[in-house]
């Protein structure tokens, strides 16, 4: 089925499908097995796909983009190698990183736990997608100037999560920026640079914490 | 020094980095991210034992796979294999599900052989032999250093204090994977984006697999996702990629997975210490008998640019002991190999030695900090121990330890370190355009330590500019050779290259212009007066500008939770040194992250191997665990600015003090002492005797 036709009408995730599958199992496993095929189909949306490439309609920043896309591709995969928009970054590829984090209707959301034929009919924003014209967003921009960032590698990642939580909560305390964030992890050491911006960004006072003595 | 202007204008105030924008909008391109037209996604089979011995590999179902374009062995058919993790074949197919199809289609027929991956079972008599040959043993003997009358001097001491510790393997796990994409071109010319420490150290391990002469490679590496040590060759990624590209004609990708950056990446080696420190009635150091077993695993110990390397720590550590004995040791295991990481040698020696300095003073009825005033040589780290005792507020919060009252118990705990560094072999050029723009070039790398931004902090010092003004051009084999960016090396060699090159360029343009002063307000006048050749100049690290030796002491609180054995690092105070401050905003950044870096060390960080078949159990971030943003506690930042001393490096010093801090934290919270890294809940709680059956940590 095409998915120009059939915008998916499945919002469930990868995470949320196998638990599903998981859950069912136990309770089949006595009764018939065919019970597990209609559970994947309900999960997968209408009719069973692949294992070769589906058109897949995805709208990213605003845009819509066709793909032909393998049923198995992962939302990161087809933004990083199809889009191609490389700035959503590939770290762990299992959910415990957080550098793929993308907004999906302005939820926060791991890009390598969602399959995109699954992220079809939703509004999908990178961090390509948040400066509009050149111009920064103050999370950007707060990221610039409290040095959030080092390597940059986990950067898009942890800009997206603190916009998705200003979205909702636009003056955090710093202990509601630790929660928000704790699902992005960083090599180099910028969390505390990162409290600050989150801080800055919502308008409110950042202490110094720096000294320099001669 | 006296090279340098006194005072300076941009160096040493707080600049934003050049490539902020780039980072924060997703433009900024990582070798993971560079997509050459055609290329190919490159990927690794990797054997699934400990120790094997590979008689079949059957590459034929895998080749006729739609998508796959080249699938080779990484070695002969029939191998040995030594660790989980090594290379044994390799892909190139048109998107990664066709790469995983290859790889599962791949048949390998193997003999399993018996492994061995805990230090303390390869320790024991009759374990399955590492390495093949007669007598082969897994303990090596040990490298035995010794100067003055040690047993003499420990028999005549008034204290001694002696422990046995243990520190875990700590996995690099920089964010970017290792890795490179490598366009081999029919016509011999190569370009490389490589995840790379050092662009030239790269450039070479291709030409050598391609079989190029090097001036047809150019590696480029514009940002990258961290190293900390761990990236300074082509690698195994990096080679396959060239071969592949090779046989395809096409542009291969291979990046490891973050399984394989866990496998064959290498790693910081583990240690098992003993760690003896005798003083006399007046508390002053007489003797340290240490000892130390670490663990390279298979071919470890390379890529040592900037550092010990291997598994060897640096004991006896920091204080000058009039007589000293130290023997090391290697310990074979079946695991991938160790290589240089973040200050090689000193996070574990600084740990060890500073837990055991704490022991001492509370022998002699010492305060820590006097203890270690008393016996620290260094001038700079004097002054640090006095300066972050006030600001940390030491002296109302140091209590005796376990007397914090009920289940929750605070403590706090000091620690030293100290760093070799220093600068040298970095060349650069500059140009000046009639508009006024100008480009400065250098061959050096940034790895998020903001080596970018201080070349134009330099460059705009010297011409009276802003840092925003000067465009910069590094990672680039094209441009002039500088080193691999390790062993806290990068600022202070690149600093004084980018002033010699730069005052050379104002010479100039000031002599073909005939402008006395060209610099700042009379930058765009003068620069007009040149005609449609560009100036350009060369120059070079010298002498005088920068220097290496800094300290580092840290000040840490933590509460500990002896029903749980939960440990909270709740304020950290790090006073560092580092000469000159070229840039304090970056500076206190790269504070931050050795402190974070440190204290996962200390507290999360521990490769676990299954011991029965030699599998690495700590496959991600869900279960190799790294400091978190809500673990983060407090940090505050103290810069000794000494610009007399010239240009110091902080990566490494940064990391070093604060596992032995925390450790001496934990301690002094809870009165009894855990001697293993990472002191996890489990250890707290059987040090305090409430884990039933089990010896205590």
């Amino acid at each position: 089925m095409s998915a120009k036709s059939s915008p998916s009408a499945s919002s469930v995730d990868r995470r949320t499908f196998l638990k599903r599958v998981g859950t069912s199992a136990v309770v089949v496993a006595t009764v018939q097995v065919n019970a597990v095929a209609d559970e994947i189909s309900k999960a997968a949306g209408p009719g069973p796909q692949g294992p070769g490439a589906v058109p897949v309609t995805l709208t990213i920043n605003g845009e819509k983009k066709d793909f032909s896309l393998e049923p198995r591709v992962t939302l990161l995969d087809a933004l990083r190698n199809y889009g191609p928009l490389t700035g959503t970054k590939e770290v762990c590829d299992r959910g415990t990183c957080g550098a793929c984090s993308v907004l999906i209707d302005g939820k926060l959301v791991y890009s390598c736990m969602k399959l995109a034929i699954d992220a079809q009919g939703h509004e999908i924003t990178t961090i390509e997608g948040l400066a509009k014209y050149g111009q920064l967003t103050p999370v950007q921009q707060a990221f610039i100037d409290c040095d959030a960032l080092m390597c940059g590698f986990c950067t898009p990642g942890f800009v997206m999560a603190t916009t998705a939580l200003l979205s909702e909560n636009p003056k955090p305390t710093t202990d509601q920026v630790k929660r928000a964030c704790s699902g992005n992890l960083c090599r180099c050491g910028t969390y505390p640079h990162i409290l600050k911006a989150a801080l800055k960004a919502s308008g409110q006072d950042v202490p110094e914490t720096l000294t320099v003595i001669t | 020094m006296a090279g340098w202007p006194n005072p300076t204008q941009v160096m040493g105030k707080p600049t934003t980095r050049l490539d902020g924008v780039a980072k924060v909008t997703g433009a900024a391109k990582y070798a993971y991210d560079a997509q050459p037209e055609g290329w190919l996604y490159g990927m690794i089979l990797y054997a699934k034992w400990a120790a094997a011995k590979v008689t079949k590999i059957d590459i034929s179902k895998a080749q006729a796979l739609p998508g796959v374009k080249a699938v080779i062995l990484t070695g002969g058919e029939q191998r040995t294999v030594r660790y989980y993790g090594q290379e044994l074949a390799a892909v190139a197919a048109t998107t990664k599900q066709a790469c995983l199809d290859a790889l599962r289609a791949i048949e390998v027929e193997a003999q399993p052989l018996p492994c061995v991956v805990k230090e303390e079972d390869a320790m024991k008599p009759g374990s399955p032999p590492v390495s093949d040959g007669p007598n082969a043993s897994n303990v090596s003997q040990p490298d035995v250093k010794e100067d003055g009358q040690v047993d003499q001097a420990i028999a005549g001491a008034a204290a001694v204090a002696e422990l046995h510790l243990s520190t875990g393997t700590q996995l690099h796990h920089s964010l970017e994977t290792h890795g490179s994409t490598v366009s081999v071109q029919s016509n011999g010319q190569v370009t490389a984006w490589s995840s790379t420490q050092g662009v030239f150290s790269v450039r070479d391990g291709i030409a050598g697999a391609a079989g190029v002469p090097q001036s047809n490679v150019e590696v480029i590496c514009d940002y990258m996702g961290g190293g900390f040590g761990s990236k300074f060759g082509a690698g195994v990624p990096g080679g396959l990629a060239t071969h592949l590209s090779k046989i395809t004609g096409l542009p291969v990708k291979m990046m490891f997975t973050r399984l394989e950056e866990g496998l064959n990446a290498g790693n910081r080696p583990s240690s098992r210490q003993r760690i003896k420190l005798a003083a006399d009635a007046k508390g002053k150091l007489v003797a340290a008998d240490v000892e130390n077993f670490g663990s390279p695993g298979i071919s470890g110990g390379g890529q040592t640019a900037g550092g010990g390397g291997g598994a060897g720590i640096a004991i006896p550590y920091l204080y000058g002991f009039p007589a000293h004995r130290s023997q090391q040791s290697s310990i074979a295991l079946n695991t991938g190999g160790s290589c240089a990481f973040r200050a090689p040698g000193h996070p574990p020696a600084s740990f060890s030695t500073e837990s055991v300095m704490d022991e001492l003073a509370l022998k002699l009825n010492m305060d820590p900090v006097d203890f270690r005033l008393l016996n620290d040589g260094f001038n700079v780290r004097q002054r640090e121990y006095q300066v972050g005792r006030d600001k940390f507020g030491w002296a109302a919060k140091y209590k005796k330890p376990g007397s914090s009252p009920g289940p929750v118990k605070s403590g706090v705990g000091v620690a030293g370190g100290g760093w070799g560094g220093g600068g040298g072999g970095t060349k650069a050029e500059a140009q000046i355009n009639s508009d006024g723009t100008v480009e400065v070039r250098c061959g050096t790398q940034d790895l998020g330590t903001g080596a970018r931004t201080v070349v134009a902090i330099v460059a705009a010092e010297a011409f009276g500019l802003r840092p925003d003004q000067i465009k910069v051009r590094i990672g680039d084999t094209n441009l002039p050779p500088s080193g691999g960016s390790g062993g806290s090396s990068t600022t202070p060699s690149i600093s004084p290259a980018i002033w010699d090159t730069c005052q050379n360029a104002l010479a100039a343009l000031q002599q073909q212009t005939g402008v006395a002063d060209a610099r700042g307000a009379n930058w765009l006048d003068a620069c007009k007066k040149l005609g449609v050749n560009p100036v350009t100049a060369q120059g070079q690290w010298r002498e005088g500008f920068s220097s290496g030796g800094a300290g580092g002491v840290n000040f840490v609180e933590v509460k500990v939770d002896t029903e749980t054995g939960y440990i909270r690092v709740t304020k950290v105070v790090a006073v560092h040194d580092c000469g000159l401050i070229v840039n304090p905003l970056t500076t206190t950044s790269q504070v931050n992250g050795g402190i974070l870096m440190g204290m996962s060390y200390a507290l999360y960080e521990d490769r676990v191997m299954d011991r029965l078949t030699g599998l690495l159990l700590t496959t991600n971030f869900d279960t190799y665990k790294l400091t978190n943003i809500a673990d983060c506690p407090d940090i505050e930042v103290i810069l000794i600015d000494m610009p007399e001393r010239g240009v110091i490096g902080i990566g490494e010093p940064s990391t070093i003090p604060i596992a032995g801090a925390i450790a001496n934290a934990v301690a002094n919270a809870i009165g009894v002492r855990v001697t293993s890294l990472p002191i996890t809940p489990a250890k707290v709680l059987a040090a305090l005797g409430k884990v039933p059956n089990t010896p205590s940590a």
